[in-house]
């Protein structure tokens, strides 16, 4: 471990980092600009100017940029040197020759980098009487605003974009002071993750627009810890809320899943909570000639308690979406023989199939980090860009490692990115890339497939075979192919970490098959790999361990009878089953009760609706793809009579004199049972620590210590100064008072240090940059297999796809705008996501006579769609495509034959 | 004196095509090289000859040849560059070089190609030297065409293939890692060193990049040995150098002359002095980013090492004389803004700092200084210094800025106090 001096004073440091980092983690506040974590040192802005000295005589020394010059034995520096001050402050003023003063009425301001380093250096008084220059701004979309003056051109938002996330649209233009970042056109900024521009930004040039639209200053802002909820990925949020309206969402640092970043659909998916569809009072009705009414709270479980009386036999159905708590209290509620997964038995089937290869295989999911360690993969039908975009934005890290591991032999250090990116510049990462339809990541694999599912899982299959010659081999397999195989199989042989991605958006188990044979192969012959599966919503794993029966069985208990009484739990069964199947289930039942956030189209057909909390007003837990079960907690208290979709049910507990079986006083005893039940869910209690606990005697505030206006909030309904609500449920509080200091991971409401208003206050979280945070990242593995355990492999490889005549295999196509319906309440969104289509290769769009645009019909049973023609090239003959979830297309058993025809007139 | 770089340019003439060349003794050099020396013994050559590189920086070429990996453990490809993108204010000789005799640089550059054992060279040439792109192109064309370039060189085992790149034009590309950057088809922005081209230079491979003057001895130190090139100076840096001289002098021009030779020689005897009327008040010796030196410092040998204990530096050699009727302030204004103009962007300092030196300087000139600014300037020339910026722009922008404020100082109170340029 070397030493370094600073100050004179020895310190032991890691090896092969650079001072910058050196200093920050030792606790020096030394400013920077263009160093980040993620994206390491360009040496660009020249903030981080320390004095360096040869050795112990030298009185002289020269400024050297700490970012830049590596923390090596011996090395010697002076960070509060007056000529490394005085030019640190020059760099300020510099920054400061050209920026507005727009502080009062920028956005970034209160949680900006500029003004906590200004402050840090000490530069205070404009010299410069000359004009600054000023931009034009661009229309960048609805989700960031350009302001273009603001600009200390630190080169991070271009680096980002482009080297970081792939981004082609964006770049920097023009030269001296007049240096531009923007896009070469006005226009939506196209790359899935262009919103951590607005974190990445040290200034108020790139902010969230749709906190514009209702802004509030961050130090105004309640926050808690959070997951997103609009896919599997489970990444870590911070929402912050205000006056009873959820304003933004940022990053939550963890180490293991979304470190630095989130996904625009994540970040921007969020405006539902703030709808007006949001449901905020029991509804009910007792004609369903009638519409539903608003009812009392108390009315509400009267009447429940009155309909189950004489209930025969009730059942209740989950939601993939829906927290482990409310899943299991519906369990609880109904029983387990009378609990069903809110999904139709094929994906339910894939996610179970998905979760026994997880847990009875040898092979281990892995975290994103993981992911990024990977040399080798090989993804089997996943559009990973729409179906898990922050798995996609990982794939694209890897060659980054290998270029450090070449560049090392030159003396290249792995924070020098320049030099480093120099190395990688023609390489591609070692991805393959089998998928239907074009993915974004196909610009880095080295080599792609395009085919049907079942072609998709010959090709795994045959990969699997070229590794281990007992998996079984695939016959009739084109030269071309099989030549692919073997060179993937090559690369998969002579890799230290491969990995193995496949998932459940194609609907077909035998990529699932083929990707646990190449997993099993390469575990044979002495290489154990990951394998992860993609699947589709927020819980879909979690509910996939919870419930042993689908959808589609729930339905035709209710339409044979068998069940009078419903209850759908944060789920619109249209999205999941045919029209008529769901009609004529529900309309069968005696009662139908409903809990959910927003008004939907099962909501418009039930008997009562109690209005659920989403994730920002209420706690649980939720597991993401790898198994990692994750918490939520409550960022607000939600007005109306809103509460825990738990919490009604335990209230319908209660009430029907059922408590004996699960009365329940806070999350944690709902937990306690959870846990205790099932021996997959035990580790859930390890997630975070109890409502009970406490810091010093004191609870963790979700408000930050310069919250305002507390007492005045509510002053136009009562001036006296209403008590903060309570939360029985978690150590937060509804509050500014409270720690001080830096809780547990998995409680971290904000990250925040003296002098430390941006999110770099971040570093002070870490025990090293970049790494996990202090305590370790939160989460919990609910699945982890025995990397010794042997499963036989699937020893049918499909049959060879063949088109049919006049029928198509319609496959549904992922959107992370507009497959998932939460996020689709946000305008920005729903604006990004494409309308209907029908996509279909050149060749077959003309047998059947439409060209682009044009309309086709599909039919599938007895549902008929127009919908007009997309050309992919890529796309196999035979096969279609249509966008997975949109609104207004109504829901289709896909992938599946169907037929289409042509030449239908609009 | 013997003048090899030179001999064989005519004035006012087309340049010497392939034959000409070849009469004239060119690519006898390449022929001794690959038949009877090994890669290292041209290195060796070279490095005994003293030769230090012409772009300005003055680094001894031989020596910055032997830091690219040889052997067989070497990755391929190899890369050589000349630097023909000469930009630097008041340069203009190689120019002079390009337009005089191409083939001269070309088999230079075949030559120290071989001693790195490249694969491929580059020429990466100012936008504005038009005449010299299209007679480059022609002798890169004939070169080929005699067996000069391309595979097994001269029935050699030594392949070399040699393209002509124009410049978009930035002064910037005429920094080496800038020029990489630009030749690679991104931003001209320079990089950090280390590491250096040596080994991650164009597209992240091994590369040297070499001044088109220096490229052009290489062939006569081939020729007539490191000896006899080191005896052609008068000091320790060997060789002859070309000199020019810019402003008001009777003769302004280019002359190749013994490394070593003194300002006052350059300026009296060769550009003739002062035009009638006008008296003498300072020079930049090596182009716009070197410092002022004035009428004390005329006896100044004109070699890398001897001008630094005047505070100034060697430079590209070509010297910019200030007159008596010049406003010294004007001209500082004038370099200031075109190094404000034509920095990168990159750095804080350089893209902030120079437009406001240039802001300040232009008030001062229009009758709007402020006794204040003088100081803002001063602080400007300390902290825009080496290592406080990425590259050697802004260090080279303020050194006429400091020299200035030091020699001229009067001049640019008398603009203050006046509130207008004297000389106006």
């Amino acid at each position: 471990m070397p030493t370094i001096y600073i100050e004179g004073k020895p310190y032991e440091v890691k090896d092969g980092k650079n001072l910058l980092q050196t200093s920050l983690e030792l606790g020096f506040n030394l400013p920077y600009f263009c160093w980040h974590p993620a994206l390491d040192s360009v040496g660009a802005c020249r903030q981080c100017a320390v004095k360096q000295f040869k050795d112990e005589n030298d009185e002289q020394g020269k400024i050297v940029m700490a970012c830049m010059t590596a923390a090596s034995d011996g090395t010697r520096i002076s960070i509060e040197d007056p000529q490394a001050r005085e030019f640190r402050a020059s760099v300020i003023e510099w920054l400061m020759v050209n920026h507005p003063h727009d502080c009062p009425i920028c956005d970034e301001g209160g949680e900006c980098h500029l003004q906590d380093m200004t402050v840090m250096t000490g530069h205070n008084y404009r010299a410069y009487d000359f004009q600054k220059r000023t931009y034009r701004n661009q229309d960048l979309g609805p989700f960031i605003n350009h302001e273009m003056n603001r600009c200390i051109q630190c080169y991070r938002c271009v680096r980002f974009y482009r080297d970081y996330a792939g981004g082609r649209d964006f770049d920097v233009f023009a030269a001296h002071d007049h240096v531009y970042f923007g896009r070469y056109e006005d226009g939506a900024l196209e790359n899935e993750f262009s919103g951590n521009l607005v974190e990445v930004c040290p200034t108020g040039v790139f902010t969230d627009k749709t906190l514009k639209k209702h802004y509030t200053r961050k130090w105004d802002l309640q926050t808690a810890p959070s997951i997103c909820v609009h896919c599997a990925v489970g990444c870590n949020t911070i929402p912050g809320e205000r006056y009873g309206k959820l304003r933004r969402i940022r990053n939550r640092y963890n180490s293991d899943v979304n470190d630095y970043f989130l996904c625009d659909r994540g970040r921007y998916g969020y405006e539902f909570v703030n709808s007006q569809q949001r449901i905020r009072t029991p509804l009910a009705r007792n004609d369903r000639q009638q519409a539903l009414a608003p009812i009392e709270r108390q009315a509400a479980l009267d009447q429940v308690r009155e309909w189950l009386k004489d209930t025969r036999r009730m059942i209740g159905i989950g939601s993939p979406r829906a927290s482990l708590e409310s899943n299991f209290a519906l369990q609880e509620l109904v029983g387990a023989e009378n609990f069903y997964a809110g999904v139709s038995h094929q994906p339910a089937r894939l996610v179970a199939e998905a979760i026994w290869l997880l847990q009875e295989g040898p092979a281990r999911p892995p975290s994103l980090y993981e992911i990024k360690r990977s040399d080798v993969v090989l993804v089997l039908g996943e559009d990973l860009t729409n179906t898990a975009p922050m798995m996609a934005l990982a794939l694209r890290q890897l060659v980054h490692r290998k270029a450090c591991k070449i560049a090392e032999q030159f003396g290249i250090p792995n924070w020098n990115d320049a030099a480093i990116r120099e190395v990688i510049q023609h390489e591609k990462e070692m991805v393959f890339i089998a998928t239907p339809t074009q993915t974004k990541l196909d610009d880095v694999a080295m080599a792609t497939y395009r085919a049907a599912p079942d072609d998709l899982a010959r090709l795994g299959f045959a990969v699997a075979h070229a590794l281990d010659t007992s998996a079984p081999a695939v016959t009739n397999l084109s030269e071309e192919v099989r030549s692919l195989a073997e060179q993937i199989a090559e690369l998969l042989r002579s890799a230290d970490h491969p990995l193995i991605i496949s998932g459940t958006s194609l609907g077909s188990q035998a990529l699932l098959h083929a990707a646990a044979n190449v997993a099993w192969a390469l575990r044979t012959i002495g290489k154990p790999s990951y394998l992860s599966f993609a699947v589709e919503e927020a819980n879909s794993l979690g509910l996939g361990l919870l419930a042993e029966k689908d959808l589609d069985q729930a339905l035709q208990v209710l339409r044979d009878g068998q069940a009078d009484t419903v209850i759908v739990l944060e789920n619109d069964l249209y999205r999941r089953a045919p029209r008529q199947d769901v009609e004529a289930a529900l309309q069968n039942a005696s009662h139908v009760i409903a809990i959910d956030h927003l008004h939907n189209d099962t909501v418009e057909v039930v008997d009562m609706a109690l209005p659920a909390a989403t994730f920002a007003e209420g706690d649980g837990t939720l597991v993401n793809n790898e198994g990692r079960a994750q918490r939520f907690y409550q960022v607000f208290v939600p007005e109306g009579e809103i509460q825990d979709s738990w919490r009604w049910i335990n209230e319908v507990l209660i009430s029907t004199g059922r408590a004996e079986d699960g009365h329940w006083e806070n999350i944690d005893d709902l937990m306690a049972d959870l846990a205790g039940q099932e021996k997959t869910f035990a580790p859930i209690l390890e997630i975070a620590p109890p409502a009970s606990f406490r810091l010093v005697g004191q609870k963790i505030p979700r408000q930050s210590k310069r919250f305002s206006g507390r007492t005045s909030i509510h002053a136009d309904v009562q001036v006296s100064e209403p008590a903060p609500p309570a939360d029985p449920d978690t150590p937060l509080a509804f509050s500014m008072e409270g720690f001080e200091g830096q809780p547990p991971p998995p409680l971290i409401p904000r990250f925040w240090s003296p002098g430390w208003n941006s999110i770099q206050a971040l570093n002070k979280f870490q025990s090293e940059i970049d790494g996990p945070l202090r305590g370790g990242p939160p989460g919990c593995m609910l699945i982890q297999p025995d990397p010794h355990a042997s499963i036989a492999y699937f020893e049918e490889a499909p049959r060879a796809f063949e088109a049919q005549r006049g029928r198509w295999l319609v496959l549904p196509i992922h959107h992370i705008f507009g497959s998932e319906p939460l996020s689709m309440l946000t305008s920005g969104v729903a604006e990004r996501a494409p309308g209907p289509y029908l996509a279909l290769n050149a060749s077959d769009a003309e047998k059947l006579g439409a060209q682009a645009g044009q309309e086709v019909e599909l039919a599938l049973n007895d549902t008929k769609l127009r919908l007009p023609v997309k050309l992919l090239p890529e796309l196999a003959s035979g096969v279609a495509g249509l966008p997975a979830g949109l609104p207004g297309i109504p829901y289709l058993k896909l992938p599946e034959t169907c037929s289409v025809q042509g030449g239908v007139e609009r | 004196m013997e003048r090899p770089l030179t001999k064989d340019i005519r004035q006012g003439n087309p340049p010497l095509n392939l034959e000409e060349y070849e009469q004239a003794g060119g690519y006898q050099a390449l022929r001794k090289a690959l038949r009877h020396m090994d890669p290292s013994e041209v290195t060796e050559e070279v490095k005994k000859s003293n030769l230090r590189g012409r772009g300005g920086a003055g680094f001894p070429t031989g020596q910055k040849w032997s830091f690219v990996p040889m052997g067989e453990k070497a990755l391929h490809p190899k890369y050589l560059v000349a630097n023909a993108d000469e930009m630097e204010p008041g340069t203009f000789k190689d120019r002079l070089l390009l337009e005089g005799n191409p083939h001269q640089m070309i088999e230079g550059m075949i030559l120290s190609a071989y001693a790195i054992q490249a694969d491929v060279a580059y020429i990466f040439l100012r936008w504005a030297y038009k005449r010299a792109a299209s007679l480059l192109t022609q002798a890169i064309h004939d070169a080929y065409q005699a067996g000069y370039l391309g595979k097994h060189i001269l029935d050699s085992d030594y392949s070399l293939e040699m393209h002509l790149h124009v410049s978009a034009g930035r002064y910037m590309c005429g920094e080496e890692t800038g020029l990489l950057n630009a030749l690679e088809g991104k931003r001209a922005t320079p990089r950090a060193k280390p590491p250096f081209p040596q080994t991650s230079g164009l597209w992240g491979k091994d590369t040297i990049v070499n001044n088109v003057e220096t490229l052009s001895n290489v062939p006569h130190i081939i020729n007539r040995g490191g000896q006899w090139f080191k005896d052609l100076s008068y000091t320790d840096d060997g060789g002859s150098k070309i000199y020019g001289a810019s402003g008001k002098v009777k003769n302004p021009g280019a002359w190749e002359l013994p490394m070593g030779t003194t300002l006052r020689e350059i300026l009296e005897e060769h550009a003739g002095g002062m035009r009638e009327g006008l008296k003498f008040r300072g020079l930049l010796p090596g182009g716009a980013s070197t410092d002022f030196l004035v009428e004390e410092h005329l006896d100044a040998k004109m070699d890398f090492s001897s001008l630094q204990q005047y505070g100034s530096r060697l430079g590209t050699g070509t010297i910019i004389v200030l007159d008596d009727q010049t406003c010294p302030v004007g001209m500082v204004l004038n370099m200031e803004r075109f190094f404000a103009q034509e920095s990168c962007g990159w750095c804080t300092p350089c893209r902030e700092g120079l437009p406001w030196t240039a802001k300040i300087l232009a008030a001062i000139e229009n009758g709007h200084g402020k006794m204040e600014y003088l100081e803002l300037l001063e602080r400007h020339s300390k902290l825009l210094g080496p290592g406080h910026t990425f590259c050697a722009l802004a260090p080279g922008a303020v050194e006429p800025l400091q020299s200035a404020l030091k020699y001229f100082r009067e001049d640019f109170e008398r603009h203050i106090k006046e509130q207008r340029c004297p000389w106006s």
